[in-house]
């Protein structure tokens, strides 16, 4: 600890807290561990027959399960947005971010910390989802050094998606807000997204917004690395996109922290 | 409240050597066309209890932003220690601590846990972190709830923890702002105590408060904020003197009795644009039944009612307005 640099140690005093507060009141992580398996199931059990014959060649001969995985693990670190941002937003409203500024402490941090506790939990929530997905019939073919590039994967999405929650919890008023306003990235942009069904088989507007947008080629990268098939180009434009979303939201934030001080 | 009260015990002489804790200059600020601060000087010594005393509005909360490095000013130049607000803003929050309005403690985390996260943000050593912890839960009666959150805390409970969370990093100089409002008569008494425990270490304090008798039971001197102008700054002795003392107001329901009224007290003076009198009074009940009998048995009053001094009559005096428009 004593090697760390200031802003180093500020920051992992920031992460440490946040970790603790994730501990202390875990229903933000239950919940977005809850809502995906629901989602895997719903698929699984429910939607998923019809959906599968109807993918055909699309599902690339394998059970829809192995298809629909992928597209819930992404969900699930969307999930995630949401317990960031009301943390921020809790943060702000609360007071104590108040008291922060008025000490000698590194500014940086006291955003660092609630982004790196993001991808920590999501690393979690995706590792709980991936076992239950294994439960239910979904059979991986990676390679290990596929599953090292799912979890690089994973924790770019996440740090990208971190950056943007908590510029919305800087933004938003109120803790609901807070909450609503990483609705479209929880739920419209991943059903948006070839994480259910192939672009492809999506009407023409929707068609082109969906193989367009972030999520999917991040959804596409982990569909692949996860049965073991090549992945090509689609890995550098998911993180290219992952690079601009993170840029965005950094930026966003910063510009929304400082407001704080007029 | 609004009863005077003898000097506070601790209240001493000005230091004769006049470092400056805190001095600015034409200390400026507006939010859009509402003007906040209007050229304020403070020059406020090393170990003196400071207070800013004024409504809600006059700019108190403002000031200690600006001068915890919170927000900028817009013009005017503000230095703490030595230190220019703007210019070392990390040097002037290496010597503060702040004790804000509404409580700034970490819901989520114990006590204990709140005192030791700030200990980690000042980085200070594991061994001091856990001592001084240790000491300020003892100090502050929090022993025994060290290990609970601090939604379970009384409000007195969770305001001791909160000026603890100051007191981690040793600070200079503290800033109290409203540090008793909201708290109960009994919690306030034992804030009071704590404020005068710090001031009896040598810590500088400025501190805000609505009430006139808070800041003359804690302050050395006190400055008086209006609509962001300091009206008025002194001794609370010195400040005393330049309130009008407790009186009688008697009101009449006609012009006709207020007439007669005023010629058996020639001491009286009418209240602007009310059919009243004030009569000066010295709280006992002598002169009270001197004025009855003066004004005889058959004046129509429609209204006797008598005041001790107050904040609103340190604004009559002060300002030649009552401070109504303020109490948003």
């Amino acid at each position: 600890m004593t090697t760390l640099t200031v802003p180093a140690q500020d920051s992992a005093t920031m992460l440490g807290r946040e970790l603790k507060h994730t501990q202390r009141y875990p229903l933000l992580l239950v919940g977005s561990i809850l809502v995906p398996v629901v989602f895997l199931l719903l698929f699984v059990y429910i939607l998923g027959g019809p959906i599968g014959h109807g993918l055909g060649p699309a599902a690339r001969g394998s059970s829809y399960v192995d298809f629909l995985t992928p597209g819930v693990l992404m969900m699930t670190v969307a999930a995630g947005t949401s317990g960031t941002a009301i943390s921020v937003c809790l943060d702000m409203t609360g007071g104590i971010i108040g008291r922060l500024r008025t000490m000698a402490v590194t500014r940086g941090s006291m955003l660092t910390g609630h982004v790196g506790a993001n991808v920590l939990r999501s690393l979690v929530t995706t590792a709980v989802v991936t076992g239950v997905a294994l439960l239910v019939g979904f059979r991986p073919h990676a390679s290990a050094l596929g599953w090292l590039a799912v979890v690089g994967i994973i924790a770019a999405f996440s740090f990208a998606l971190a950056w943007l929650s908590v510029a919305i919890g800087l933004s938003a008023k109120t803790v609901a807000g807070a909450n609503s306003l990483t609705l479209p990235l929880q739920f419209l942009l991943p059903f948006l997204s070839s994480a259910f069904v192939p672009a492809d088989s999506m009407p023409a507007g929707v068609r082109w917004f969906s193989e367009h947008q972030p999520f999917t080629p991040v959804v596409n990268c982990l569909r692949g690395l996860l049965a073991g098939t090549p992945v090509g180009g689609t890995a550098y434009v998911a993180l290219a996109w992952c690079a601009v979303i993170a840029l965005a939201g950094y930026l966003w934030a910063r510009a929304g922290f400082r407001r704080g001080t007029r | 409240m609004g009863r005077m009260k003898a000097p506070a015990q601790h209240a001493s002489p000005q230091p004769t050597v006049a470092v400056g804790a805190i001095t600015t200059t034409g200390l400026r600020k507006s939010y859009g066309d509402k003007v906040v601060l209007d050229d304020v000087d403070l020059s406020i010594g090393e170990g003196e209890v400071f207070a800013l005393l004024g409504p809600n509005g006059a700019g108190k909360t403002t000031t200690v932003h600006i001068l915890s490095t919170l927000i900028p000013a817009d013009g005017g130049t503000a230095t703490i220690l030595g230190h220019d607000v703007r210019a070392e803003a990390d040097a002037v929050r290496g010597l503060i601590g702040v004790t804000g309005q509404f409580s700034a403690v970490d819901n989520l985390l114990t006590g204990e846990e709140n005192l030791l996260l700030m200990g980690r943000l000042l980085h200070l050593p594991t061994a001091i972190r856990r001592s001084r912890a240790a000491e300020l839960l003892e100090r502050f009666d929090l022993t025994a709830a060290a290990r609970q959150l601090p939604s379970t805390y009384s409000g007195g409970m969770t305001r001791r923890l909160d000026i603890a969370m100051t007191l981690m990093g040793r600070p200079r100089l503290i800033f109290l702002d409203e540090p008793t409002t909201g708290l109960d008569p009994r919690s306030r008494l034992t804030m009071w105590a704590e404020i005068r425990d710090l001031a009896a270490d040598g810590v500088t304090i400025l501190l805000t408060t609505q009430y006139l008798e808070e800041a003359d039971q804690l302050a050395d001197r006190v400055a008086v904020l209006d609509h962001g102008r300091v009206v008025a700054e002194g001794t609370p002795a010195e400040l005393k003197q330049r309130i009008p003392g407790a009186h009688i107001r008697l009101q009449f329901a006609a012009a006709a009795a207020l007439e007669a009224a005023a010629l058996a007290l020639p001491e009286a003076t009418p209240e602007d644009g009310e059919l009243a009198l004030r009569i000066p009074h010295d709280g006992g009940i002598r002169s009270l039944r001197d004025v009855l009998t003066r004004i005889g048995d058959d004046a129509a009053v429609a209204d006797l009612s008598i005041h001790t001094p107050d904040l609103e009559d340190v604004f009559f005096a002060l300002t030649g307005s009552p401070d109504k428009e303020n109490n948003q």
